[in-house]
């Protein structure tokens, strides 16, 4: 369980993170969703005790991060967004080395190491130099090594950033694969529709504050005051657009005579909505289909973000 | 003990160490240094003097100049070899993650300077075979030798120590690597240029009687050079004495500075390596 209290990194007057307040619980997907500099990959140096925050305190799993920082390092598996790797180094001695860096006993190394490679899908490049692997396989490879040490917690910084799809792909099953184990996974990515697959609750950051958190449904739901809906019509658009002006909580209508399509804005509840489909229906109006367009993570990150000041 | 013992840094640097042609071309070229020079001179005493042999005199002169030699290439590559050793970690973005393990800061730090004085241990036993060659001729003792080599072991452990901290203080290993050298530059250097100045003040810039100087014993203590000419020529200290008025034995000041030194830089070290996430800032 991860729990922030009033987190916050100042450097002179600019706030890179203002008072986070956030209790992630036990084998929770969160993913964090935020423009470049919006506070995320401050967080994770936060949590991951790699940065000093100005005020506020987090807690992993009951440890103090600011006063406790050796016992959080063993609960947590960091993988930053940009790292480096030992060139003279090969796959099975990289996973050895940060294994001894945990203290794990050199013979439960031994039987972890292809483990891990199988993990991620790397046991054919067990005896490779990491540093000829290509970026996917490192970003792979970090991955097994955050995972050495069984900690309870991933933090894990943009991991399919700079990925070709496949690669992506491969990366987002291997995730999935850990939320199946029951880790807590902290994730930050720009790919949303990736993350509102995978996760369980997301946190959108602007400006270094949390402006939205939640369920992906809930903040999707929250967000969608205003919906649009698309008629498909046999005909009649004219005597369609004169009674749906008519109605209540619509906006922007817009017509498209070729396709014989109206599309408008509404902005009333479900139950609403349901009534003006009925009322349309008894007038026997030529509806075909009455479908409400489905906005993407983008939209809703788009339309959470537009306002908030940066600080 | 075990976590001094069984370190994971120390294993993995010497692994990327000995892996690198670097150290090996490192090696080869140091010990041709030494070997040019040696063979060299036993080359001119018996060919060039026309005598044939070589003295026992001929021989411990070539033995202080070649101490000087391994003072010289020892001071000029410590810090090459310690300076970068955290910066580059932090340049190459390795930093991060190795900080986010569980291992101590201070496991970190000697892990970094065991690899880094494991490596100038090997140069210097490595030399040891040419450095013995004047055994062969006499005219040198054993302790002597034994002196020397504890000598060099002090100091690069003191300038590796330096290296380390500046290279943890630091972001750019450049800026490590100028900061080494140039303490390095002061000890060996400036320190001599001191001394001169105390030895100056304590005869009153030749207006005045001569009086002890503390200062002038100290600064002479603490250079490397001096500390080797005191090591092969003890006889050869009276003129620290006459002009110091002290008749201290240098090695107990050189001695402890360098531990000294060596205990502060590595405190730093180990204290500025990790953020203190305790403290709000």
């Amino acid at each position: 369980m991860i729990e922030i209290k009033g987190l916050t990194k100042r450097y002179g007057n600019f706030y890179a993170l203002k008072d986070l307040n956030l209790t992630i619980g036990e084998g929770v997907v969160f993913g964090f969703v935020g423009a470049n500099g919006a506070g995320k990959s401050t967080t994770f140096s936060i949590l991951s005790t790699l940065l000093q925050p100005t005020s506020g305190e987090a807690f992993i799993n009951g440890k103090s991060v600011r006063r406790q920082p050796h016992e959080v390092r063993k609960q947590i598996g960091y993988m930053p967004d940009f790292f480096g790797v030992y060139d003279q180094l090969k796959a099975d001695e990289y996973l050895d080395f940060y294994g001894a860096s945990y203290g794990i006993p050199a013979e439960e190394r031994e039987k972890l190491i292809p483990e891990l490679l199988e993990l991620v899908n790397l046991s054919h490049k067990r005896y490779e130099y990491v540093d000829l692997l290509s970026r996917g396989m490192k970003q792979r490879l970090c991955l097994a090594r955050s995972l050495i040490h069984d900690p309870a917690v991933l933090i894990l910084d943009e991991p399919a950033s700079g990925l070709d799809p496949r690669a992506r792909i491969e990366m987002r099953d291997i995730l999935k694969h850990l939320k199946g184990m029951g880790k807590t996974i902290l994730i930050s990515s720009h790919i949303l529709p990736e993350l509102a697959e995978m996760c369980d609750e997301i946190g959108v950051l602007d400006g270094g504050q949390l402006v939205a958190h939640g369920s992906v449904a809930d903040i999707h739901e929250k967000l969608q005051n205003e919906r649009p809906v698309t008629v498909h019509l046999l005909g009649s658009l004219p005597e369609f657009v004169a009674f749906i002006e008519e109605q209540p909580f619509v906006s922007t209508v817009e017509t498209d005579e070729k396709r014989n399509l109206v599309t408008f804005s509404y902005r009333g509840t479900n139950e609403q909505q349901r009534e003006l489909l009925k009322t349309a229906v008894l007038k026997d109006l030529p509806i075909i289909t009455f479908s409400q367009t489905e906005t993407d993570l983008e939209d809703v990150f788009m339309e959470i973000t537009k306002g908030v000041e940066t600080v | 003990m075990k976590a001094l013992l069984y370190n994971p840094v120390l294993i993995k640097e010497l692994k990327l160490r000995f892996r690198s042609v670097k150290s090996s071309v490192g090696l080869l070229f140091y010990l041709l240094a030494l070997s040019v020079f040696v063979f060299g001179m036993i080359f001119i005493a018996t060919n060039f003097t026309g005598t044939g042999f070589f003295r026992p005199e001929e021989s411990y002169y070539m033995f202080i100049v070649l101490t000087y030699i391994q003072l010289g290439l020892i001071l000029f590559i410590t810090p090459g070899l310690t300076a970068g050793t955290i910066s580059t970690e932090r340049e190459k973005q390795t930093l991060t993650i190795l900080l986010t393990t569980s291992q101590k800061s201070w496991q970190i730090i000697f892990g970094k300077l065991a690899s880094s004085l494991a490596f100038l241990v090997l140069m210097l036993i490595s030399g040891l075979p040419i450095y013995s060659l004047v055994f062969l001729f006499g005219g040198v003792s054993p302790i002597q030798l034994v002196q020397i080599f504890l000598f060099f072991l002090l100091t690069v452990l003191a300038i590796g120590s330096l290296g380390i901290m500046f290279s943890t203080i630091t972001k750019k290993t450049i800026v490590s690597m100028i900061a080494t050298y140039g303490s390095m530059m002061f000890l060996a250097g400036v320190t001599a240029f001191f001394m001169i100045l105390a030895i100056q003040a304590s005869y009153g810039f030749g207006m005045g009687a001569p009086s002890p100087s503390f200062m002038a014993h100290f600064w002479a203590s603490i250079n490397p050079g001096i500390m080797v000419f005191s090591l092969v020529s003890p006889d050869g200290m009276v003129f620290l004495k006459d002009m110091t008025q002290l008749d201290f034995p240098i090695w107990i000041t050189y001695v402890s500075f360098y531990i000294l030194l060596t205990a502060f830089a590595l405190f730093i070290a180990i204290k500025k390596l990790r953020v203190n996430m305790g403290k709000m800032r």
